[in-house]
């Protein structure tokens, strides 16, 4: 009778809390540990090509899932992953996700290429990409000390239309080159 | 919540009853006691006790598993087509005893779900609260006459990694330019379903390098297989010529072997010899489901969806390969998952909370030619109590996906590997 009476409370206050107990939706936790099988534990990615995805804003990883969900963003396979949640559990799972240490990896690249990286950085992404790219307010993805492949998949899916491109973002993009492009990524990735 | 106080909550209630409905660890400190004992440590063994540590480290986690190193059956297919080394498979439990499980190298040989008790052939038993069962598979040899674990030794199965998956490449590096491979897939259920046909294709890489005017015959006791038509389109696109596949409605599936005269003989009464003979038998769970009477009629082990439970003896779970998991399938990434949702039911359980919603994820790479691998994904939850896949969800590389995406699942393979695999053992 006691519990009874408890349950009929909790159900009558609409007390927040109660809902992880009584409802049925797996908890973020439980959502964001499935992706440690690609990603890594908490996010961390041991690579060679899957992103690190610890510790970007929860609202880059929303827009990322709706992004891969709807087929705006190209992918290989996060299309098909992406469907399997409502908005929901996209918004619980990237809370976690958010709130994971952002990983760093140690990547070798040649010090010339960086250090035309960081000038290409210094003039056209430190606005948006502020940090190195290492902060998760920017909303941008973490970028700093992330894998050089998904670095280099990005940039050739948003150069291939296949996603799409911050305005401000595709007017720095048009004007460099190949190589530059190259140097940026390597300037990012080199980060630890 | 306007008239009603979290403070006032409490004061009702009482702390226990608010503890547990509200779902706060609150027993945590006094859970010092409860102990979980995890039969196996493979890959949902092995996962389950780092996650059961990392939801509650006051629980007494033990590990039982007669191996010292463990090697993984994914990517063990890279080993056989040169493309990797045995040692690159091959991990050992210092990340879990890092992690404060006790590993203890031995083999179970008995369960007593009253008692909740398990006993090792080493003479010591240990005591649990709840018992997680992750044995895998037992290979079936009876199921295809002349074969049995000694002619394993000569016609290797190399369906659990390790010493065989050692014979089978050498087998093939000793094989003539010119030989065939004969490679017999089991019939369904078995561990790691697109597995039969990488291999074909791992093996058709090294071939094509090596020994180009080799053939490979798979006589499938099956008619349809897992990513049939990605694999096929492989099959022609890089091995044509090379590899042949037989639907068991053709020649009627293996039916016995002969290690002296190395060939087999098919239902239809074929006889066909081979340079390097594959068999893959039917499989169980593992032996000691059994033994444990953990398995049904079907050889392996029915479950609660929400928690893995057996359905037969409560306060044992069954994860991995020897569940019946289905939808889920016999995979290491569903393994993996499987592991993580039911450590987390048993934490909640063991500190008196009910165990949360459940989310599965399952994800299979395979690779098929150089540059050139392909998946299959889905996710999946609870429905009226049983595992289901999400609608709309998941499916496979698409067929007329481009070279780049093919080049790119490569990179993801690798990456699903090395964070798979850390996220086991590390």
């Amino acid at each position: 009778m006691f519990r009874r009476k408890t349950v009929a409370m909790l159900l009558g206050s609409g007390l927040m809390l109660g809902a992880t107990a009584l409802s049925a939706a797996p908890t973020g936790q439980m959502l964001a540990d499935t992706c440690a099988g690609c990603h890594g534990t908490d996010g961390a990615s041991t690579g060679p090509a899957t992103p690190s995805i610890a510790g970007n804003a929860a609202i880059y990883i929303v827009d990322a899932m709706n992004a891969y969900k709807s087929g705006d963003r190209h992918s290989t396979i996060m299309g098909r992953i992406a469907k399997g949640y409502s908005d929901e559990e996209i918004e619980a799972m990237a809370e976690v996700i958010a709130s994971w240490p952002m990983h760093t990896t140690n990547q070798q690249f040649d010090a010339d290429k960086v250090a035309m990286g960081a000038e290409v950085y210094e003039d056209g992404c430190v606005k948006c990409h502020d940090e190195k790219g290492s902060l998760a307010d920017d909303e941008a993805g973490i970028l700093y000390s992330q894998w050089y492949p998904y670095l280099t998949y990005s940039i050739e899916d948003f150069k291939a239309g296949h996603r799409e491109m911050p305005k401000k973002m595709r007017k720095v993009v048009e004007k460099l080159s190949d190589e530059q492009l190259d140097a940026v990524n390597q300037f990012f990735a080199s980060q630890k | 919540m306007s008239k009603f106080s979290r403070r006032d909550f409490v004061k009702i209630v009482g702390s226990t009853a608010a503890a547990t409905a509200i779902g706060l660890p609150a027993f945590t400190a006094a859970a010092g006691s409860k102990k979980v004992v995890i039969v196996g440590g493979g890959t949902a063994g092995a996962t389950a006790a780092k996650y059961i540590k990392r939801g509650d480290a006051s629980i007494d986690v033990t590990v039982i598993e007669p191996n010292k190193d463990y090697y993984t059956c994914y990517l063990s297919n890279e080993v056989l087509g040169g493309g990797r080394k045995l040692e690159s498979i091959k991990f050992g439990y210092d990340g879990l005893k890092g992690h404060g499980v006790n590993v203890v190298h031995d083999m179970v040989t008995a369960i007593d779900p009253a008692a909740k008790k398990v006993t090792t052939a080493g003479g010591d038993t240990f005591d649990y609260d709840r018992c997680i069962v992750a044995p895998g598979i037992s290979l079936r040899y009876d199921t295809i006459e002349g074969y049995s674990e000694e002619a394993a030794e000569i016609m290797p199965h190399a369906w659990k990694a390790g010493a065989q998956t050692a014979l089978l490449r050498k087998q093939l590096e000793a094989m003539p330019d010119g030989g065939t491979v004969v490679l017999a897939p089991p019939p369904n259920p078995f561990r790691c379903p697109p597995g039969p046909y990488e291999r074909a294709c791992q093996i058709g890489m090294y071939l094509k390098a090596n020994k180009p005017k080799s053939k490979i015959l798979i006589l499938d006791a099956k008619a349809k297989f897992s990513k049939q038509k990605l694999f096929m389109q492989a099959f022609e696109k890089h091995y044509a010529g090379m590899i042949e596949w037989q639907s068991v409605e053709a020649t009627g599936g293996v039916k016995s072997v002969d290690g002296a005269a190395m060939s087999v003989t098919t239902g239809n009464g074929d006889t066909i010899k081979g340079d390097v003979i594959n068999i893959i038998p039917a499989q169980h769970a593992g032996t000691i489901a059994k033994t444990a009477g953990l398995t049904d009629d079907s050889g392996w082990c029915p479950i609660d969806g929400k928690t893995f439970e057996s359905t037969i003896h409560k306060g044992i779970h069954v994860i991995g390969d020897a569940a019946i998991q289905s939808p889920l399938p016999k995979s290491g990434y569903a393994a993996n998952s499987e592991a993580k949702v039911t450590a987390a039911a048993v934490v909640a359980m063991l500190n008196g909370n009910d165990p949360g919603d459940p989310s599965w994820v399952n994800t299979c790479y395979s690779i098929v030619g150089p540059e050139d691998a392909i998946s299959v994904a889905m996710v999946y939850n609870l429905v009226d109590g049983k595992v289901a896949k999400v609608e709309g969800s998941g499916g496979l590389t698409p067929m007329d996906s481009s070279a780049s995406d093919r080049a790119r699942e490569v990179q993801y393979a690798y990456s699903w590997f090395n964070n798979i695999t850390s996220d086991i053992f590390g």
